[in-house]
């Protein structure tokens, strides 16, 4: 018998199954989720800023006299569930956010060809009566009418080492709305993808385009994001080009007022930093480091 | 003269139903354990899905695991070993395919502890490197197998480059441990 064949003897099943990681290199594609999620035990601590638009001039210096913040922690309480809370300057928003990978996308061994995300957030605000912009004339200030949900399923897939794609259609609902024409409901789909230049720099690149006929949109546009991705060993950068000036979902999917063509944009960044903070399989490895020593 | 040739073929034909010569020896958790020891950081992967195939007979040796099973103390780093280093989108798989050699005069076949070399070929990151290092043969009477070896790999002999930031943190000379038990095919 061939040495070659020598495997063959333990069966076609030899290999064990064996799942796509690291399509997105953050839980974030731009502003919107990826289908990546924080693994067991690690703490991801985001900070994001949104200067002004590039098109307020010089005497805004191009928009970075001004920055709109979410500082954000995201917890991964298995490798499927994550949990994260963040509080933005926009709107003085709270919010929080569930995400659960319901398919992993398999390599070898298997045959998902996708990964599917689900992610459900929902967002305070904490501004005065006075200052809630969808608060009309005399409107009583109830706690459900500061609350806003968005419902996404992040469909993706990691086409190739250097390429990934992925489809997250979605509801924003807002308790309040400003005006009886708008609806409380809307529907929208996410488009977002990553192209890698080289092991440790991605290109990046996002829309959310809210369907058509729902009620009054004028004046707000559709979301776009264009980035880049650096990675730094324990950090990711994420740099960009936004139209929308909010980091959390009913914000960016709804509430985009920038025209992006018309030079309505920001230049933005989130920085990711990642802390273990429980590891799951510690003593199984400290047995097996002994061995090894 | 006919007769005593025809039975001395047979003989022969039946010889390896006598012995155990066909005896074949696999598994599909072995563990495989590294330790890199650097200045900043000392980092540890298990591995307990390598697959193996032994023929104590001849000493043919094969072993095969997916870069992806380790797993490390940190998830960053496990996704930083498949991505930036190991490249495991295409190089999918680390394979050994070789031969224990017994000392003179011992049989791998027969119970007991057996000290052994281990000669061959070692595919990782897409590179072929000769492998030669020293085991521990463990034969149990009721047909089990275990085996222990140590030895060392350099990342740079396999085509892995490690970036100046991080040279503190990976050792030049990776320690590998293997540590598998064969129940017989």
């Amino acid at each position: 018998m061939a040495q070659d064949d020598l495997l063959d003897l333990l069966g076609t099943d030899s290999l064990t199954k064996s799942y796509s990681t690291a399509s997105f290199k953050s839980t974030r594609v731009i502003n919107g989720h990826s289908i990546e999620n924080v693994a067991h035990g690690v703490l991801d601590f985001r900070i994001s800023h949104r200067m002004g638009f590039v098109n307020e001039g010089v005497s805004n210096f191009f928009g970075l006299d001004q920055a709109t913040i979410r500082l954000g922690l995201d917890y991964g309480i298995t490798d499927r569930i994550m949990v994260g809370i963040g509080r933005s300057s926009y709107q003085k928003t709270l919010d929080g956010l569930v995400k659960y990978k319901l398919l992993k996308q398999c390599d070898a061994g298997c045959s998902m060809p996708v990964t599917l995300v689900l992610v459900a957030t929902t967002a305070m605000t904490t501004l005065s009566a006075e200052q809630v912009p969808w608060y009309g004339e005399g409107r009583q200030d109830y706690l459900t009418h500061r609350l806003s949900y968005n419902f996404q399923a992040v469909l993706g897939r990691k086409f190739s080492d250097d390429f990934s794609f992925q489809l997250s259609p979605g509801l924003v609902h807002r308790n309040l709305v400003a005006t009886e024409a708008e609806r409380n409901d809307l529907l929208n789909v996410g488009f977002g993808g990553r192209a890698k230049v080289s092991k440790r720099v991605a290109i990046t690149g996002e829309y959310f385009y809210v369907l058509p006929d729902q009620g009054p949109r004028d004046p707000f546009h559709n979301s776009l994001a264009l980035g880049v991705d650096i990675e730094t060993g324990g950090h990711v950068f994420q740099l960009q080009f936004t139209n929308s000036t909010g980091m959390f979902e009913r914000a960016f999917i709804t509430e985009t007022t920038g025209d992006f063509f018309n030079g309505d944009i920001h230049f933005g960044f989130n920085i990711s930093r990642v802390f273990t903070i429980y590891d799951p399989k510690a003593k199984a490895r400290r047995k097996a480091a002994e061995q090894v020593k | 003269m006919n007769q005593v040739q025809a039975l001395f073929c047979a003989s022969l034909a039946l010889l390896p139903l006598l012995s155990n010569a066909q005896d074949k020896y696999g598994s599909r958790d072995g563990e495989i354990t590294f330790f890199s020891q650097a200045p900043l950081e000392d980092i540890t992967a298990v591995n307990r899905k390598a697959a193996s195939v032994f023929i104590p007979a001849s000493g043919a040796l094969e072993f095969s695991t997916l870069i992806k099973a380790f797993e490390f103390e940190k998830a960053l780093m496990q996704e930083h070993f498949n991505e930036n280093y190991m490249e495991s989108g295409t190089f999918p798989k680390a394979t050994f395919k070789g031969r224990l050699v017994a000392e003179e005069g011992d049989d791998l076949t027969k119970s007991g502890t057996h000290s052994v070399g281990v000669e061959g070929v070692l595919t990782i990151h897409g590179v072929e490197k000769p492998l030669s290092t020293t085991g521990t043969l463990e034969v149990t009477s009721d047909g089990k197998i275990k085996a222990t070896s140590k030895f060392s790999v350099s990342p740079e002999d396999h085509g892995i480059s490690i970036p100046g930031v991080v040279r503190e943190k990976i050792a030049k000379e990776i320690s590998i441990s293997v540590n598998i038990s064969y129940a017989k095919l």
